[in-house]
């Protein structure tokens, strides 16, 4: 039976991700949008959302997943973000290539664009690593990791704010402001800045 | 130290708005006395429909793209020019072929179609214009509204002969 604090816990992770995609899905935009469209978008937001679960995940903070389990959990949900930043540039990329494009090479208007694919790029960093951590020693894959995700968070935030798309303000900005915390927090409680080069001076 | 942070700060900002003048032209002395070209805007080509025609109104309207174009050096009023209007609005995407449509500019050199209500696309309320034709420099645009409420969007080309 669990106890009353896992359901609560739960229920909030399932609200604070649940909330946005249900406020989306009512965005006046999705009317003259085409379905590829849609999806993509919605792929975003799922991205933000599993960018919040992941760290929740490596911190074994979630109620019936301690960190073992959870770390488990958090290599298949690493690898279903990767699989939604794929759809959410491929959607946009088959609704408007040059565009797409544009962004991919560094040369698009907005800033948002920028940050989206800095935290791209991050993201599959932080996997490759995760792949490849047998083949790398234990403090540089930790240290590489870390900084990944850090990036990845930073700048996908960043691209989730300034966007002006389906997400509503409030939910917005909970979801990115939350992904934010569990990231300082794990990091934190696992003492990544040890890692650092220079660690030892400041010991 | 206060006051020597302040004469630091001036003259960085001095030194700043001089690298940005010299390097926009406006300190050049050639073009002193003529008003520069508008260059083309990142992002303004994308999904650019050479030869789209000349319409009355693009779809069923609603919204106003308006603007001006002039000549590089005398600023004189250029009429008859052709401009490109096209966005991603309330029926259809920048793709669609329908999104897309050409005015040509008055004695005045102002131009002025409408089309529908433009709505933000990968993340910003934009619209795009491109001047095509003869005697020019080929320019493209791409505004960002103020807010996707509004109903009306500005761009003003100052082109280059060639």
């Amino acid at each position: 039976m669990p106890s009353q604090r896992s359901i609560l816990i739960w229920l909030g992770l399932g609200l604070v991700i649940g909330l946005p995609i249900f406020v989306a899905a009512q965005s006046p935009l999705l009317e003259w949008r085409a379905p590829i469209y849609i999806a993509a978008g919605f792929a975003g937001i799922i991205s933000m959302a599993l960018m919040l679960i992941q760290p929740l995940l490596a911190g074994g903070y979630l109620p019936g997943l301690p960190p073992r389990t959870g770390r488990r959990v958090h290599a298949v949900t690493g690898a279903a973000l990767v699989c939604a930043v794929l759809l959410h540039v491929g959607g946009l990329w088959i609704t408007s290539p040059p565009d797409v494009i544009d962004a991919l090479a560094f040369r698009a208007p907005a800033a948002f664009s920028y940050l989206g694919v800095i935290a791209m790029w991050a993201v599959i960093g932080a996997a490759c690593l995760a792949a490849l951590r047998r083949k790398v020693s234990p403090k540089r894959w930790r240290l590489g990791h870390s900084i990944c995700v850090t990036v990845a968070v930073l700048t996908g935030v960043g691209h989730a704010w300034l966007i002006d798309g389906t997400m509503g303000f409030m939910t917005k900005a909970v979801i990115c402001a939350l992904a934010v915390a569990a990231t300082v927090k794990v990091l934190s409680d696992l003492r990544v800045w040890r890692l650092l080069p220079n660690a030892r001076k400041h010991r | 130290m206060a006051s020597s942070l302040s004469s630091r700060r001036t003259l960085l900002a001095a030194a700043g708005s001089a690298a940005v003048l010299g390097a926009t032209g406006l300190l050049a002395p050639a073009r002193a006395q003529g008003i520069a070209p508008t260059r083309s805007m990142r992002g303004g080509s994308n999904n650019y429909r050479p030869g789209a025609p000349v319409v009355e109104r693009i779809g069923g309207g609603g919204f106003w793209m308006s603007g001006t174009v002039r000549r590089a050096g005398d600023g004189a009023p250029l009429k008859g020019q052709r401009i490109q209007i096209w966005a991603h609005t309330t029926e259809g995407h920048e793709r669609d072929p329908k999104s897309h449509g050409a005015t040509l500019t008055d004695a005045n050199g102002a131009f002025r179609l409408e089309m529908p209500q433009i709505v933000p696309a990968f993340g910003q309320a934009h619209g795009h214009l491109a001047f095509e034709g003869d005697g020019f420099e080929t320019v493209f645009l791409r505004p960002v509204m103020n807010s996707p409420r509004d109903t009306s969007l500005t761009a003003d080309f100052v082109l280059q002969p060639v």
